[in-house]
């Protein structure tokens, strides 16, 4: 269990850092699946099987395919004459080093917090979090589905191909017609 | 060694969270910041099951749940957005869209 904790957690880490200094947007989309899969690990390792099997189901399963059809849909190239500017530490460096300090305010807060409990690989079942879920959690549960209702509307009318906004844009199309 | 001290779990999702944190402000591409976003989220995500099993309570779990349910939300009115900047612009670059100064 504590293996497969460490080498899982690696493995996200270091896919992550593949996610964030990739070119091609297909190979980074590729990397942050390895990456959601590698937590995904990490949960089976710690007991919470449940959190495993949702987080490769709705993460690498759901929202990363909405990833590649749009990657695919938009057939995009990487980007060369941003990966020219990478050479030069002044784009880099800044906001390596803000996330470095952040990093090690939170390392300090962790150390001096003085959690001290030890995970043992004790199981925590779906019938444990729909009981929570479906009972003092109800109004949570409903709030979530009008979350999702309201990201559906917004997603289907920004996402439409002849966007008011946009015609008034490019301008030289046919006003009056409603697709 | 018999069991993972909690406080290993919660250094990996702050180096993760770090490491998403970077690839927000290091890239200006608008997928490579909505995957840092998801990054992000999902290290958050990670510290909330890592409390609910240390201290063996589903609540933490159910959290989990709904931290997945918002990036979904955020993942598909994201990548909308992105499609119209798409089109709009012929690329992915959001320095496109500073008219605002911003």
């Amino acid at each position: 269990m504590e293996i497969a904790f460490y080498l899982s957690g690696l493995v996200a880490v270091l896919a992550t850092v593949g996610v964030i200094t990739g070119t091609s947007p297909v190979h980074a989309v590729v990397y942050l699946i390895v990456s959601l899969i590698a937590v995904a690990m990490v949960f089976f390792a710690l007991g919470a099987p449940f959190a495993g099997a949702l987080e490769i189901i709705v993460y690498a399963g759901a929202i990363m395919v909405l990833f590649v059809f749009v990657v695919m849909m938009l057939n995009l190239r990487p980007d060369a004459e941003r990966e020219l500017t990478w050479t030069h530490p002044r784009h880099w460096l800044g906001p390596s080093l803000l996330a470095l300090v952040l990093l090690g305010a939170l390392l300090a807060l962790l150390r001096q917090g003085g959690v001290s409990e030890v995970i043992d690989g004790e199981l925590l079942t779906a019938r444990a979090v729909g009981l929570t879920l479906f009972g003092p959690w109800l109004m949570v549960v409903e709030l979530a589905a009008i979350l999702l209702l309201a990201a559906l509307v917004t997603a289907s009318h920004v996402g439409r191909r002849s966007n008011p906004l946009n015609r008034k844009m490019t301008g030289n199309r046919k006003r009056g017609g409603t697709p | 060694m018999n069991g993972i001290p909690m406080e290993h779990g919660l250094i990996l999702a702050s180096i993760l969270f770090s490491l998403g944190l970077a690839g927000l402000m290091l890239r200006r591409s608008m997928l490579f910041v909505l995957m840092s976003l998801e990054v992000m989220l999902n290290s958050a995500a990670l510290a909330f099951v890592v409390g609910a099993t240390a201290w063996s309570q589903p609540d933490g779990q159910a959290m989990f749940l709904l931290v997945i349910t918002l990036a979904a939300a955020e993942a598909s009115v994201g990548l909308a957005l992105m499609i119209q900047l798409y089109q709009r612009y012929r690329s992915l670059d959001l320095d496109a869209a500073s008219r605002m100064r911003g």
